[in-house]
């Protein structure tokens, strides 16, 4: 399967591994040949292929990101994000928006955001796994912003697939958002236990809880 | 003697020098003495507690064995070989710091500077003997440049805090250590070609003395000296790795341009600052609320874990001998 993965794939996730330093720590399950959806915090642009260099080679064929349409859709970011990682570009914000339009938990039946959901839980098919950062953008690292609701309809329209919570420690420090040059210090990376949607947890819930599984598995246990 | 003896005499005479190569030996013998030891204190092992202390010394024995390797190769690479690897230390140990240090956003470029143009610059400066330049590339013009491109930056929220740290990192991990290769650029009288043997003789002491302060604290540690910075450093320990290392240093005093009386009291210099920068890194680890300040080498911790005393060791024992011994 690893023949698949675009060489440069390689090359910029030991890059990657080498200026992040991560430790990587698998506390809550075991890097495993399984459908999974990966969610992070999301503070810089080293998250993505961070966590995709944690996983074993043989489970990184199969693992895709899932990234914003409007910011790597052209020139060099486009083949960085299509060519070399097989991103699934998608529509920021659709899935929200029509979720508000609607005041509801149930999938998003506005086109567009409904379409995205499609979109996601197709790409994945039988076998890929995806990382996603429901945050929907990179923050500053000092707190975990609201998850957009895309998880949640990810998760009700693929209930078959474990949802992996994960945290990235420190990369806002390494790479922030709108540097170009990164400072090499040691972050971590830290995959907690899968959690599904309950029976009878509504939306908002549920993304609170999601929300706060990524949070526990900061080393400091503090409320980030 | 015979003709491929002395081939091989030639060849050792020839990369490093006699003195180095049965620094090298004796080293050998001490590691394989402390594998052996090793191996019989795991089989003797009762209790669960005794059992993980021997863990962890077995652990920072087979470290040792991977340490002393690439020392020797670097030394035996020479003067580039040594400025490689010291830089290499210098670098990661500055990540361990700075990763444990609290920094801000508009940190950022200031940080940058910090890795990669100032501290390979440090260095780069040893390589051209550009003894001047180096003496105050940190102190001088590094200092000043920190707190002025933060100020750049334009956050003022722990503005002083932040540089401070920020320089303190530098003076440490960069400059501090980077006298430890600069012994290499001193041109010490009746001692020339032999400045590697000198480097060795300072690592070996200042390493051997935090050995010997560890061994001696298991034994018979009681007394701590400061409970609330380091419960591990007892008074039994630092007298008794104290003196042991510097009779050990006393007797290398033939590997270097010192008299045995001399070499004493350099030891002595060396490991009392040992001590100290042990002590002091332990207190900005207990500040931080951690035990290490990174995990890779095996049993020991940090890089800086494992150098924190040669950081200390390595400037006072470089201006030493170069007041007194270099004219």
């Amino acid at each position: 399967m690893s023949a698949r993965i675009h060489p440069l794939a390689h090359v910029i996730a030991a890059l990657a591994r080498g200026i992040s330093g991560v430790q990587i720590r698998w506390q809550g399950c075991v890097p495993e040949p399984r459908q999974r959806i990966y969610f992070a915090n999301h503070t810089s642009h080293l998250d993505f292929v961070v966590l995709w260099s944690a996983l074993p080679v043989e489970l990184r064929a199969q693992t895709r990101p899932v990234a914003a349409k409007d910011y790597w859709q052209s020139g060099f970011r486009s083949f960085l994000a299509q060519k070399v990682f097989r991103a699934v570009l998608v529509e920021r914000g659709a899935v929200a928006r029509s979720a508000r339009d609607e005041h509801s938990d149930e999938e998003p039946s506005h086109a567009k955001g409904f379409a995205v959901i499609e979109q996601l839980a197709e790409a994945m098919g039988e076998g890929d796994s995806l990382i996603f950062f429901p945050e929907g953008t990179r923050g500053t690292g000092e707190t975990v912003g609201e998850f957009k609701s895309g998880l949640y309809h990810l998760a009700k329209r693929r209930p078959d697939v474990e949802l992996i919570p994960a945290q990235l420690e420190n990369l806002n420090r390494i790479l922030p958002k709108g540097e170009i040059l990164p400072v090499p210090l040691v972050s971590v990376l830290t995959f907690g236990a899968p959690i599904h949607v309950e029976e009878g947890e509504n939306k908002h819930e549920f993304l609170e809880r999601a929300r706060a599984a990524v949070c526990s598995l900061h080393r400091k246990g503090d409320a980030r | 003697m015979t003709h491929s003896a002395a081939q091989f005499l030639e060849f050792l005479e020839a990369n490093g020098g006699f003195d180095l190569w049965i620094l090298f030996g004796g080293v050998l013998a001490l590691l394989i003495v402390s594998s052996i030891v090793g191996v019989i204190l795991k089989q003797s092992a009762t209790s669960e507690t005794a059992r993980r202390v021997i863990d962890n010394l077995n652990a920072r024995i087979r470290a040792w064995w991977k340490m002393s390797a690439i020392f020797a190769l670097t030394l035996l690479v020479g003067k580039t070989g040594s400025l490689i690897l010291f830089a290499l230390l210098s670098f990661l140990a500055l990540r361990e710091y700075i990763t444990l240090v609290p920094t801000r956003r508009g940190d950022h470029r200031t940080l940058f500077w910090t890795f990669f143009i100032i501290t390979p610059l440090q260095y780069y400066l040893i390589g051209i003997n550009w003894y001047g330049f180096f003496a105050i590339l940190i102190p001088a013009f590094a200092f000043v440049f920190i707190p002025a491109r933060i100020a750049l930056a334009g956050d003022t929220e722990h503005f002083l805090e932040r540089a401070a740290k920020i320089q303190f990192g530098l003076m440490i991990c960069a400059y501090c250590l980077s006298h430890a290769p600069a012994l290499l650029i001193l041109k010490i009288p009746n001692y020339e070609g032999r400045d590697s043997v000198l480097l060795l003789y300072l690592v070996l002491v200042d390493q051997m003395s935090d050995v010997l302060q560890y061994v001696w604290g298991k034994l018979l540690g009681r007394h701590k000296i400061a409970p609330n910075v380091s419960p591990n450093k007892t008074w039994e320990g630092f007298v008794g790795g104290v003196a042991t290392a510097t009779l050990l240093g006393a007797f290398l005093s033939w590997a270097t341009p010192f008299t045995r009386w001399q070499s004493a009291r350099m030891s002595l210099a060396i490991t009392v600052m040992g001590f100290l920068g042990g002590l002091v890194m332990s207190a900005i680890k207990r500040d931080a609320g951690v035990k290490d300040f990174g995990a890779v080498i095996e049993g020991h911790g940090g890089i800086l874990d494992r150098i924190d005393s040669l950081c200390f060791a390595a400037p006072v024992f470089f201006h030493l001998v170069r007041y007194f011994f270099v004219r």
